[in-house]
């Protein structure tokens, strides 16, 4: 495989692994605080279709992101309010949010635009287009590096770059602030924080607000940038595997990124079958590399790479002790 | 006059229909400890969940030196100068001692300098009331006793004048306890002001220097310690003379029907806990099992019952126990004749969710005369419980009931009448008395003597000497996983069997009891002198019934 | 103390939860400009207004009287089986293979053929998670989602490849051979004058579910089995006390349970497509989830809930092809449904707590009050 080939599967790769990405971070801070969130999904699903949805009528993507978030938001507050106030079991209440993006979508999208369930195609301002970093194409001839720069780090669309800042922002905030001390508290013991004084359910909304936003930003990215408009459906799972690259990273930050990466990568493998081909001398099915990303989790959970524990409170409402 | 550092007027709160806390008066000087004791159920959690800020109070005053104070939530309580020890830490087990230290009451948004600034002032703390811990340690890694220094400095960081500690010595050693004894002084001399809740007569008349009694709800007295005696005291807690005695004949034993040699048990997180336990108990007597919770009694019973693995060997009426079997074998022990009272009813003798009848079943329910054909026969269990809750008299007679709906005598009930019921040969019984009502206290204890008369072999485990010393015919001492003394219960005395409690083995307690003394563990500080023996006592439980 | 009635309790709850997720369905239903009462009156006459209504909400209701008879059993041992989906897909491979390759003389053997097949296979999927989760852990609900969609990878692998006949260009098996057609409820109920249920696929695995809810209910409350099953569900650290082992319980309530699951196969790759498509299940196994909630994991109540389904899920058809609704308000109410009564279920439970309560103290006269106990 040449260099060009390599750095057009890692181009493929870094865009599909930026939404696993956000929706791995947002599942982070909602499970470390002690939210367990199953329905990363249907928020996905929720903010591409009201992202694609608005940025068509508006003809602006950033608005139409607005509005994705929002739509993420609004899901992750009935998790919120289901699991937190109302004590109820986090796993329904995530299983229930996925069926609830996937029809309600459908129906609205049905009743708006009148197109069997989806909007209509974006076009210039209503979608993310490629940004060329500075001195890109001046680069471009430079051996090695200059492809490197071209193909692969420039040339991405906002969002992308937004993703990958956030890695580090994340785990500066987890570690490094007091809110971030607090939130992986309230996931650990949330007795101890509340004799502290500290509001255990005002930390668990935040982690789940939190949540919403990170996940409107994915699913956003999924109608407005990987592709150009929402189909039904169109989050295909990606939910789950962020979950499981979640479950791989062990809850922390950086092996978040890793883990995506990982996943993304072999989702783009998946639609170069001749390249495997080439490269390892026999053909791999797709279907088991669509199949992979759920085979290593479950090698992980089994514990054959090391125990994944994940925070001690997680799933289990808090009630202050009699 | 000082004011008293905290002081409570009138405080009431009910929960529907039950009044845990009804008019409520104490008053605290500053720099001193103040003790509350009482049982069970007496109201004293939910009088310093109200001090806490976890309850509001249906009516009462607080008043903290001199001023009267609204405590709606734990920041109110903290700002007040109020500081709590539970009676089950709260830590996060993954941070570090600093990071518990600080959590809650950081400096800034930005955990550096307050991570800083905490550091330094723990120094000074622990030098002050010799409160050491290692600030970078995880507190998954450390023990309990610097787990509950952690719990003390938290409330010191936070600038607390009041501390209040549930039922702190629980879970220590007495080595541990005198430990905190000795920091609870040192604060006491800085004017700090400490009220101490416990069910534990010998720490009031220890440490306190006043003490209130709760009883349902109630205070029934203040006193200076000074002036009064665990007799008094405990009077008050119970509200009759109470009865230490139970009557019985002499044990006639016979046959050694159970046989344990060299039993050894390491938890699931490689900790040694049974290390090399040797002894038998024989047809017509009861062995009882003393010492402080935590030495090795539980999982000897596990092993016993059949849910923990072991190696050394076992054997029951004459035959071997197979010991390499995985952690299920609670049927084949029953089926060898062995019946197991758990020592938590809750968790383990009990589905609190299940019917009084399907419990009567429970462990048994692969008994022929509970089976018609393939499916299990409702109508003969039924019955079965009927029968048992009258001649038990377990209130209400209710078999339908479920188990959660039941007093804590009752429960109890219901399980012994279940497994002694089944004419076992022998009776694994561990805290039978726990959380229980007076009046079936004697029940038990009666019933207990009664199985023993007719010839079986019974194994008593319990941390309440006084239960242990009225019931048994031989004592067993446990400390630290082994045996340290074995011997008749006639010439065992309170003294002696603290020793033992406290690892002290050696000639003087051997002079003392008359016993044969295990030399396997002798304390690694020396022979300690005979204030600390007294000291030792404390922690073996008292008289009054809890 | 017991503060909600029994009744109250089992019906009740349900009732109101059904209750507001119709409500907010209606709501839906008006904002995008349809009338929520011709809605439903289309849902009712195209659901069970005729036998050919009937046929389809009985044949749906079939499915999920099996997938949420699997939810059930797992639930009563604490175990939150999601693999019900990729259960049922292995139970439609099982029946593929039994009924393609076994060449049997006549449809009642098939039908026990395809029933044993249909139970294996599904119980071997989700035997691997069950394991991991007795001895490593792992949790259940994770690891049986994983399989969800391994399952869907290795169907479509097995219908593109090795299943798929010579020459076809769908990916399906071939149609099964003439005796494993099982007879339809058309076939068993109509006469030489009158014909019932034409066209609609309720079979005769109809009553093979009926048989399936009665042997569930006595499994749980009439066996020793049930009885160690619900005591583990209850609470794990006393099931040792009495020598019931957490390992055999989580395996074998997990076997079971994706045992049903997979009989669900029965029903729609046998008798009703009678060959293994790609989208063979259709989120039958989630909607099992709803139906146990509802039901409260009781065999009587999971039938119930499933008929409910049954006819959501015809009607919701209906209403696609005669309004602009499309089929995915279905899922929308399915939704609701499961989040009213499973995660919301406090929602509904404490002001009905409180009112019982009151009720209570007002009907007594004022008790003298308890010390704590």
């Amino acid at each position: 495989m040449d260099l060009l080939t390599l750095l057009q599967l890692l181009d493929s790769t870094v865009r599909l692994a930026t939404p696993l990405l956000l929706a791995c971070i947002a599942g982070l801070f909602s499970e470390r605080a002690g939210i367990f969130d199953i329905g990363l999904e249907g928020k996905m699903l929720a903010a591409a279709f009201l992202s694609a949805a608005v940025a068509y009528t508006t003809g602006n993507v950033w608005v139409g992101l607005l509005a994705g978030i929002g739509a993420s938001l609004l899901l992750s507050a009935i998790h919120g309010v289901a699991s937190i106030t109302f004590r109820g079991n986090q796993l329904i209440s995530g299983v229930a949010i996925n069926f609830l993006a996937a029809g309600l979508t459908v129906v609205i999208a049905q009743s708006w635009f009148g197109q069997g369930g989806r909007t209509p195609q974006l076009a210039g301002a209503a979608r993310f287009n490629p940004i060329t970093l500075p001195f890109a194409d001046s680069l471009r001839d430079v051996p090695v590096i200059g492809p490197i720069y071209y193909e692969l780090i420039s040339g991405h669309t906002a969002l992308v770059y937004i993703a990958f800042m956030i890695v580090p922002l994340t785990w500066w905030v987890l570690y490094a602030t007091r809110f971030g001390l607090r939130l992986r508290a309230v996931g650990e013991n949330p007795a101890a924080v509340d004799t502290a004084g500290v509001s255990v359910v005002g930390m668990r909304f935040a982690a789940v607000m939190i949540c919403g936003v990170l996940c409107g930003l994915a699913g956003a990215y999924l109608a407005t940038a990987l592709q150009a408009g929402f189909t039904k459906d169109m989050s295909a799972g990606r939910g789950y595997i962020a979950l499981a690259a979640l479950i791989f990273a062990k809850w922390k930050p950086w092996p978040c990124l890793g883990a995506t990466m990982l996943f993304g990568f072999l989702q783009a493998l998946a639609l170069r079958p001749d390249l495997i081909q080439r490269t390892l001398g026999f053909s791999v099915q797709t279907q088991l590399l669509d199949a992979l990303p759920y085979i290593l989790t479950v090698v992980i959970l089994a514990g054959f790479v090391g125990k994944a524990i994940p925070p001690k409170a997680g799933g289990e409402p808090y009630v202050k002790e009699r | 006059m000082t004011a008293p550092a905290i002081e409570l007027k009138d405080i009431s709160k009910a929960f529907g229909p039950v009044q845990a806390n009804k008019d409520i008066n104490i008053r605290v000087m500053p720099g001193t400890i103040h003790g509350i004791i009482g049982e069970n159920g007496a109201g004293k959690s939910t009088l310093m969940s109200i001090l806490y800020g976890f309850y509001k109070a249906d009516a009462g005053e607080i008043w903290i030196s001199g001023k009267k104070v609204e405590i709606p939530d734990s920041q109110a309580a903290i700002a007040a100068g109020i500081g709590m020890v539970f009676q089950h830490f709260k830590l996060v087990e993954t941070f570090t001692v600093l990071e518990n230290i600080v959590l809650g009451a950081e400096d800034s948004g930005l955990l550096r300098p307050s991570l800083a600034r905490a550091r330094r002032e723990l120094k000074a703390l622990a030098d002050e009331y010799e409160l050491n811990v290692e600030p970078d340690a995880l507190v998954q890694d450390i023990g309990v006793g610097m787990q509950q220094r952690v719990e003390i400095l938290k409330a010191l960081y936070r600038k607390a004048d009041i501390l209040i500690l549930d039922e702190p010595t629980g879970v220590l050693t007495p080595a541990e306890a005198d430990h905190l004894f000795r920091i609870l002084e040192n604060l006491r001399r800085e004017g700090k002001t400490i009220i101490l809740i416990t069910h534990k007569l010998r720490e009031i008349m220890e440490i306190t220097d006043t003490v209130s009694v709760m009883r349902r709800g109630q205070m029934t007295a203040t006193v200076k310690t000074a002036e009064t005696s665990p007799q008094e005291l405990a009077e008050l807690m119970v509200g009759r003379k109470v009865l230490l005695q139970v009557d019985k004949k002499p044990s006639a034993p016979g046959a050694v029907i159970l046989d344990v040699q060299n039993l050894n048990v390491t938890d699931a997180k490689g900790v040694h806990r049974l290390k090399g336990v040797s002894f038998q108990v024989r047809a017509g007597e009861i062995l009882g099992i003393a010492g402080v919770a935590g030495n090795g009694q539980s999982e000897l019973l596990e092993v016993l019952g059949g849910y923990e693995k072991a190696r050394g060997i076992i054997f029951m009426n004459g035959e071997p126990i197979d010991l390499t079997g995985t952690k299920s074998d609670g049927q084949s022990r029953r089926a060898r004749g062995i019946a197991h009272v758990p020592e938590d009813r809750q968790r383990e003798g009990l589905i609190m969710d299940y019917a009084a009848w399907e419990n009567t079943a429970f462990g048994y329910h692969h008994d022929a005369k509970y089976r018609s054909g393939p499916f299990m026969n409702n109508a003969a269990i039924l019955k079965d419980t009927e029968e048992k809750m009258a001649r038990f008299d377990v209130r209400p007679p209710d078999p339908k009931l479920a188990a959660k709906n039941f007093s804590g005598g009752n429960q109890q009930k219901i399980v012994l009448a279940r497994e002694i019921e089944r004419n076992p040969d022998l009776l694994l019984i561990g805290q039978p008395t726990r959380g229980v009502d007076i009046g079936a206290i004697e029940f038990i204890h009666q019933q207990i003597v009664a199985l023993r008369d007719q010839g079986k072999a019974i194994l008593l485990v319990s941390v309440e000497l006084e239960e242990i010393l009225s019931l048994s015919d031989r004592i067993a001492v446990m400390f630290d996983g082994h045996i340290m003394g074995l011997g008749p219960a006639e010439s065992a005395n309170q003294i002696g069997l603290g020793c033992l409690m406290a690892g002290m083995g050696g000639d003087d307690t051997r002079s003392m009891t008359g016993w044969d003394i295990s030399d396997a563990a002798k304390i690694e500080a020396g022979t300690p002198s005979l204030a600390d023996i007294e000291k030792n006592l404390a922690h073996a439980g008292t008289a009054e019934k809890v | 103390m017991d503060v909600i009635p029994k009744w109250a309790d089992v019906v009740l709850i349900p009732v109101i939860s059904l209750l507001l997720a119709a409500i907010l369905s209606a709501l839906v239903i008006l904002a995008i400009g349809e009338n929520p009462w011709e809605a439903l009156k289309l849902m009712v006459d195209g659901a069970v207004g005729s036998t050919y209504g009937w046929g389809y909400t009985l044949y749906y209701a079939t499915n999920f009287i099996f997938t949420g008879l699997a939810v059930a059993i797992a639930f009563h041992a604490k175990m939150f089986n999601i693999g019900g989906e990729g259960q049922a897909v292995l139970g439609g491979l099982g029946v593929a293979l039994l009924c393609l390759y076994i060449p049997w003389p006549h449809w009642s053997l098939a039908l026990l053929g395809a029933t044993a097949g249909a139970a294996l296979f599904g119980a071997g999927w989700a035997v691997i998670p069950a394991y991991l989760q007795a001895k490593r852990g792992s949790h259940i609900v994770i690891t049986t989602i994983m399989f969800n969609f391994i399952a869907a990878a290795l169907l479509n692998y097995l219908l593109v490849g090795a299943l798929k006949p010579a020459g076809s260009m769908e990916p399906s098996t071939g149609k099964f051979p003439a005796p494993t057609h099982l007879p339809s409820f058309q076939d068993m109920f109509s006469t030489a004058d009158t014909v019932m249920f034409r066209g609609a696929p309720a079979n005769v695995t109809f009553f093979v579910a009926i048989a399936a809810c009665v042997a569930v209910w006595a499994l749980i409350w009439r066996t020793r089995l049930g009885y160690e099953l619900r005591a583990f569900g209850h609470s794990e650290s006393a099931a040792k006390y009495a020598g019931i082992s957490p390992t055999k319980i989580i395996m074998i309530s997990m076997t079971i349970s994706g045992a049903l699951a997979g009989m669900m196969a029965i029903n729609n790759v046998m008798g009703e497509a009678e060959r293994l498509v790609l989208n063979a299940v259709e989120g039958a196994g989630f909607i099992g989830i709803a139906v146990a909630l509802m039901g409260r994991s009781h065999p009587f109540g999971v039938f119930l809930s499933a008929i409910l389904f049954g006819f959501l899920y015809q009607g919701g058809a209906e209403l696609a092809l005669w309004t602009s609704i499309p089929r995915e308000l279905i899922v929308v109410i399915q939704a609701l449904v499961i989040l009213f009564t499973g995660a919301l279920d406090n929602m509904v439970r404490m002001p009905l707590e409180k009112f019982f309560l009151a009720r209570r103290r007002a009907a007594k006269p004022k008790t003298k009050l308890t010390p704590a106990e």
